[in-house]
C-alpha cells in the first residue's frame, strides 16, 4: 500500500476524470462527484503524510516499473519532503477549485470537471515524477486541460489569452524536451535519482527557460495578464497558485540539483531577472485596474521572491522557498476565488467601480482582510516566515539582494492594502448594489478552510519549512 | 527447357492475399447485384486486407533471419514484413472509413478492388530487393492511387487531383527509373546488396544514381521539395483515399528508402545521411510554415503530412540502431493518427456535404463528442504531446539524431514542432471554442448519419494512438527485431 500511495495520488483524479467523461453521470451529480473525488484525494494525501518519514532524506512512497528499457525510461514516482507539501497544495487547491466550480455552476459540467480533475492529476504527477521523461509527460499534459479550460470557459478575450499562453509554454517546454533528450542520453538513463550532475550550460538554459516561462519570471511573463484575467476564477487560482509552483519545483529538482556548475554561473543573471520581476510585478500590481490584475502581477512578483530563495542555494533559502510556495499557492487560490465571488456580485472586477463592500458584509470583509494581511507579510503570518527565510538565505549571496527583496515586501503591502481598501472600504462603488449579499455558507465552506490552513501555517511555519529538506537528494 | 527459379510463395503471401482480393472484387463488380454490391465489396476488401495482415504477422514471426528470395528479387525479412503488417492494417481501417462514403454504387466494387491492388503493390514494394522489383512495385501502387484519386468524378477537384498526382508522380517515377539506370550502369548489378558490394568509392555515376533514386522515393513520401502534388492530391481525392495515401504510402516509401540506403549504399553513407537530413529540414520548414496558412482542414493535414515526412526522415538520416527503431515505432502511431484524423474529416464531410474548413468545424467537438475528442487526441498526437504515441515517436527520433551527433537536427525538429502547435491547436480551437451557432453552413439536414464502420475505424486509431504511448516496450521490441534484419 505504501508503495502505491504516490501512484494512487496521481491516478485517482485522472480516473475520476475518465469516469466523468465516459460514464453516463447525470448532470446534477457531476459537480458533487468531482468534489468528492478531489476530497478523497486530499484524504489520500493526509494518509501519505502520516506514513511519510520526515526524518529520512531518501525517496519515499516510491514505485518503479520499466517503461522502455533501451533508453532507461521507467515509471518512477515517489516523494521527498519538499514535494509532498506541493502535492498537498495541489490536492487542497484542486478540491477548492472543484467546490467553487460546483457552487458557481459551469456549462458543460462533465467536460469541465473532468478537465479540472485531469489537471490535478497531471500536476501531482509533475511533483512526484522521478524520471525525467515522466516529468516531461506530466508537464506537457497539464497544458491540455488548461488550454481548453481557458479557451472554452474563459472570458471575452479568451482566444488571445489561449494563443499567447500556448505559444509561450509550448516553446518553453519543447526547448526542455531537446535538453531532456541530450541530458538523458549523455547520462544513459532518465531516472532522476540516478542521473549525475552535468556542467553543460545549454542544457541548463533549456530547462531554465521552460521553467521561467511557466513560473513566469520577467521577461517571460507575456502570457500572464491575459491568462489570469480571462480564465474562470478557479482556473486562475490553479494557474497562479499551483501551476506556477511546478516551475519553481522544476528549478529546484532539476535545474539546481542537476546543474550545480551552471547554477553557480547563472546565479547573478537569474537573480537580476528575479529582482526585476519582483519590483516590476509589484509596481504593476499597484497600478492594476482590477482585482485579478493585482493578484496576477503580485504572483509575478512572488515568483521572483521564490526564485530568490531557490537561487540563494542554501538551506535557509530552500526552506523559505518551499514554505513560500505553499503560502503563495494558498493565498493566490483564495484571492482568485474571492475575486470570482466579488465579480459575481458586482459583475465587474474593476477597482474603480467597487468599494464599500465591507458594509453589511462582515464575512467577506473578514476573509479578504485576513488573506490580504497574510499576503502582505505582517509579522507572525506564514508569509512573513517564508519571506524572512528567503531574505536571510539570499543575504548570504549578497546584502544587495536582500535589500531589493525587503523593498519589494514594502511594495506588497502597498498593493495589498490598496486592493483591500478599494474593494472593502471607501464609499460604495457604482457597481456595488445593496442587494449584493455577503458570502454564503457554501462560499465560506470553500475559502475558510484555505484561510484556516494559512493561519495554522502562521502559527507553525516549521511544519513545512522544517520538514522539507535534509540536504538536497 | 527454361529453368524455373524456386519461388517462396509464402514470402509473397501478403501481396498475394491483397491481389487475390482485388481480383475477386472485380468479379463482384460484375456478378453481385447492385443493391448488395457495396456490402459484399467492402466485406471482401476488408477480408483481403485482414488476411494480408495475418500473413504478414506470420511472415514476420517466421523470418527471423533476413534472406532474399526468388532470385534476389524480394527480401524476406522482418523489416519489410513489419511494414506489410502496417500497410495491411491501414487497409483494414481505410475500408472501415470508406464504407459510409457516398459512392455511386456502379463503381463501388472497382473502388475496393483498386484499394486492395494499391495495398498489394505497396506490400510488394516494401519487399523489393532489386531495382526491377523496386520500380515495378512503385508503379503498381502508384497507378492504383492515381485512379483512386480521380475515382469520384462528381467530386470537385477529384479529377484535378488525380491528374496532378499522375503527372508529378510520373516525374517521380521517371526520376527513380533514370537513377536506377545510372546505378546499373555504374555497377552492372540490379540487386541492392550486390550494388553495395560492387560500388567503388567516389564513383560519380553511382552518386548521381543515388541522388535520383532518393529523389524518386522522396516524391512518394511527399518530402519537400518533392511534395508539390501532396496538397492538391490530398484535398481533391475522396477522403478515405487520402487517409490511405497519407498513411500506407508513407510507410512504404520511408521503409523502402531506408532499406535501399543501407543495403545498396553503405559506402556512401557519409553522403546520403546529409542528403536525407537536408530533405528532412526542408520538409519540416516548408510543411509547417505552409500549414499555418491553410483554412481547409484536408489541405492543412496534407502539409502536416509533409512535415511528418520530415520528422520520420530524421531517424533515417541518423542511420543508427536507435534510428531504425525510431522509424518503425513512429510509423505505428503516425498511421493511426493520420487515418483517424482523415476519418473524422470524412464524417464531417458526409454531414455537411461540403469541404471541411476550420470554420465548418465550429461546435463539432460538442455535438459529436466521440469524434471530436478523437480528433483532439490525433491533433495532440501530431503535435507530439504526451499520452499519445506521437510524443514517444518524436522523442525517439530526437534521441536517434543525438546519438548520431547531430544536435542541430533536434533544434530544427523542435522549431518545426513549435510552429506546428499553432495549426494543430487551431483545429482544436475550431472544434471546441466556437459554437455551432457560428456555423455559416447548415448541416445537410436531420441528425447526422450513423456510421458505425467509421466509428469503429476511428476508435481503432484512437486505441493505437493512445495505446502506443503506454505499450512502448512491446512495440520497440518489434521494431528492434525488425531492425535486426538490416545490415547494421
Amino acid at each position: 500500500m505504501t508503495h502505491w500511495l504516490t501512484t494512487i495520488l496521481i491516478v485517482l483524479p485522472v480516473a475520476g476524470a475518465l469516469l466523468l467523461w465516459l460514464a453516463p453521470v447525470p448532470r446534477q451529480w457531476v459537480g458533487s462527484l468531482a468534489t468528492l473525488v478531489s476530497l478523497v484525494e486530499v484524504g489520500v494525501w493526509i494518509e501519505a503524510v502520516r506514513r511519510f518519514d520526515f526524518g529520512s532524506s531518501a525517496l519515499q512512497l516510491g514505485q518503479q516499473h520499466a517503461w522502455f528499457r533501451d533508453l532507461g525510461v521507467s515509471w518512477h514516482v515517489g516523494q521527498f519532503g519538499f514535494s509532498i507539501w506541493l502535492v498537498g497544495l495541489t490536492a487542497v487547491c484542486g478540491a477548492a477549485a472543484s467546490m467553487y466550480a460546483w457552487w458557481a455552476g459551469r456549462e458543460r459540467p462533465r467536460a469541465y470537471f473532468g478537465l479540472l480533475l485531469f489537471l490535478t492529476g497531471a500536476v501531482v504527477g509533475v511533483f512526484s515524477a522521478q524520471d525525467l521523461l515522466v516529468f516531461y509527460a506530466f508537464f506537457e499534459a497539464m497544458l491540455i486541460p488548461l488550454y481548453v479550460l481557458i479557451g472554452v470557459w474563459g472570458g471575452a478575450g479568451r482566444m488571445r489569452a489561449t494563443i499567447t499562453f500556448v505559444v509561450y509554454t509550448v516553446a518553453g517546454s519543447l526547448l526542455m524536451l531537446a535538453a531532456i533528450v541530450v541530458y538523458g542520453l549523455q547520462q544513459g538513463t532518465f531516472d532522476l535519482t540516478k542521473m549525475g550532475p552535468s556542467g553543460n550550460d545549454w542544457l541548463f538554459l533549456g530547462f531554465a527557460i521552460a521553467f521561467a516561462v511557466k513560473a513566469p519570471l520577467w521577461p517571460f511573463h507575456g502570457w500572464l495578464p491575459d491568462a489570469y484575467r480571462e480564465s474562470p476564477a478557479e482556473v486562475s487560482g490553479l494557474l497562479s497558485g499551483v501551476i506556477s509552483k511546478v516551475a519553481a519545483y522544476g528549478f529546484l529538482r532539476i535545474a539546481i540539483d542537476k546543474f550545480p556548475g551552471p547554477t553557480h554561473d547563472f546565479r547573478v543573471p537569474i537573480l537580476v531577472l528575479a529582482s526585476i520581476g519582483l519590483v516590476y510585478g509589484s509596481l504593476l500590481a499597484f497600478r492594476a485596474p482590477d482585482i485579478r490584475g493585482v493578484v496576477a502581477y503580485s504572483s509575478l512578483s512572488q515568483m521572483g521572491l521564490i526564485t530568490y530563495g531557490l537561487f540563494a542555494a542554501n538551506d535557509l533559502g530552500f526552506n523559505g522557498a518551499v514554505l513560500q510556495m505553499v503560502n503563495h499557492g494558498l493565498i493566490s487560490m483564495t484571492l482568485f476565488l474571492l475575486a470570482g465571488m466579488v465579480e459575481r456580485r458586482a459583475a465587474t472586477g474593476e477597482l474603480s467601480l467597487l468599494g464599500g463592500m465591507a458594509r453589511g458584509r462582515p464575512a467577506l470583509a473578514t476573509v479578504l482582510m485576513t488573506t490580504g494581511i497574510i499576503a502582505l507579510a505582517v509579522p507572525l503570518s506564514s508569509n512573513f516566515a517564508g519571506e524572512f527565510l528567503i531574505l536571510a538565505g539570499v543575504f548570504q549571496q549578497g546584502w544587495g539582494w536582500a535589500v531589493i527583496g525587503a523593498a519589494a515586501i514594502v511594495l506588497a503591502a502597498m498593493y495589498m492594502l490598496r486592493l483591500i481598501s478599494a474593494v472593502l472600504h471607501r464609499e460604495t462603488g457604482p457597481a456595488v448594489s445593496d442587494a449584493a449579499l455577503d458570502l454564503r455558507g457554501a462560499e465560506l465552506a470553500i475559502v475558510v478552510p484555505l484561510v484556516g490552513i494559512l493561519l495554522v501555517l502562521s502559527a507553525w511555519p516549521a511544519a513545512v519549512s522544517g520538514h522539507s529538506f535534509l540536504g538536497l537528494p | 527447357m527454361i529453368q524455373k527459379p524456386h519461388i517462396d510463395w509464402f514470402a509473397l503471401s501478403p501481396s498475394l492475399a491483397m491481389i487475390a482480393a482485388a481480383g475477386a472484387l472485380l468479379l463482384v463488380a460484375v456478378f453481385v447485384p447492385r443493391r448488395r454490391r457495396k456490402q459484399a465489396a467492402a466485406t471482401l476488401a476488408g477480408a483481403g486486407f485482414l488476411a494480408a495482415f495475418v500473413f504478414a504477422v506470420v511472415l514476420a514471426a517466421k523470418s527471423p533471419h533476413g534472406t532474399t528470395e526468388v532470385v534476389d528479387a524480394v527480401f524476406r525479412d522482418r523489416w519489410s514484413a513489419v511494414a506489410q503488417v502496417l500497410i495491411a492494417g491501414c487497409g483494414v481501417v481505410a475500408v472501415l472509413l470508406s464504407y459510409g462514403e457516398h459512392w455511386r454504387d456502379e463503381h463501388v466494387a472497382e473502388y475496393y478492388a483498386l484499394l486492395a491492388a494499391a495495398g498489394a503493390g505497396m506490400a510488394f514494394f516494401v519487399q523489393a530487393a532489386n531495382l526491377m522489383t523496386l520500380f515495378l512495385g512503385l508503379e503498381w501502387f502508384s497507378i492504383s492511387l492515381y485512379v483512386l484519386c480521380a475515382i469520384d468524378i462528381d467530386l470537385v477537384g477529384s479529377l484535378e487531383a488525380g491528374l496532378k498526382y499522375l503527372i508529378i508522380g510520373a516525374v517521380g517515377s521517371a526520376t527513380l527509373l533514370f537513377g536506377s539506370a545510372l546505378l546499373y550502369g555504374a555497377t552492372g548489378q540490379l540487386s541492392f546488396d550486390k550494388i553495395g558490394a560492387a560500388a567503388h568509392p567516389h564513383d560519380s555515376l553511382l552518386v548521381l544514381g543515388l541522388a535520383l533514386v532518393l529523389a524518386g522515393l522522396a516524391f512518394k513520401s511527399s518530402a519537400a521539395p518533392f511534395h508539390m502534388w501532396t496538397p492538391d492530391a490530398y484535398t481533391g481525392a475522396p477522403t478515405p483515399v487520402t487517409a490511405f495515401m497519407s498513411s500506407a504510402t508513407k510507410v512504404a516509401a520511408l521503409v523502402v528508402t531506408y532499406h535501399l540506403l543501407v543495403t545498396a549504399f553503405p559506402t556512401e553513407q557519409h553522403l546520403w545521411t546529409w542528403a536525407v537530413a537536408g530533405i528532412a529540414c526542408a520538409s519540416l520548414a516548408i510543411g509547417n510554415v505552409a500549414a499555418l496558412a491553410q483554412r481547409n482542414v484536408k489541405r492543412l493535414l496534407a502539409y502536416s503530412s509533409v512535415s511528418h515526412a520530415g520528422f520520420m526522415l530524421i531517424p533515417i538520416a541518423a542511420a543508427n540502431a536507435l534510428g531504425e527503431r525510431a522509424l518503425i515505432y513512429y510509423l505505428i502511431p503516425y498511421c493511426a493518427m493520420s487515418l483517424g484524423a482523415f476519418g473524422v474529416i470524412a464524417a464531417r464531410e458526409r454531414e455537411l456535404n461540403a469541404p471541411v474548413t476550420l470554420e465548418n468545424l465550429a461546435g463539432f467537438g460538442w455535438e459529436r463528442p466521440f469524434l471530436g475528442a478523437s480528433m483532439w487526441v490525433f491533433m495532440l498526437g501530431f503535435l507530439g504531446f504526451p499520452l499519445t504515441g506521437g510524443f514517444i515517436g518524436k522523442f525517439y527520433a530526437f534521441a536517434a539524431a543525438y546519438r548520431h551527433g547531430w544536435w542541430w537536427l533536434i533544434v530544427v525538429g523542435v522549431a518545426g514542432t513549435i510552429v506546428s502547435a499553432a495549426y494543430y491547436l487551431a483545429v482544436v480551437r475550431a472544434m471546441y471554442f466556437r459554437d455551432s451557432a457560428e456555423l455559416q453552413l447548415a448541416p445537410a439536414g436531420g441528425s447526422p448519419p450513423r456510421d458505425a464502420a467509421l466509428a469503429v475505424g476511428v476508435a481503432l486509431c484512437l486505441a493505437i494512438t493512445v495505446g502506443s504511448f503506454f505499450a512502448v516496450q512491446p512495440l520497440i521490441d518489434v521494431a528492434h527485431s525488425a531492425a535486426n534484419a538490416l545490415p547494421f
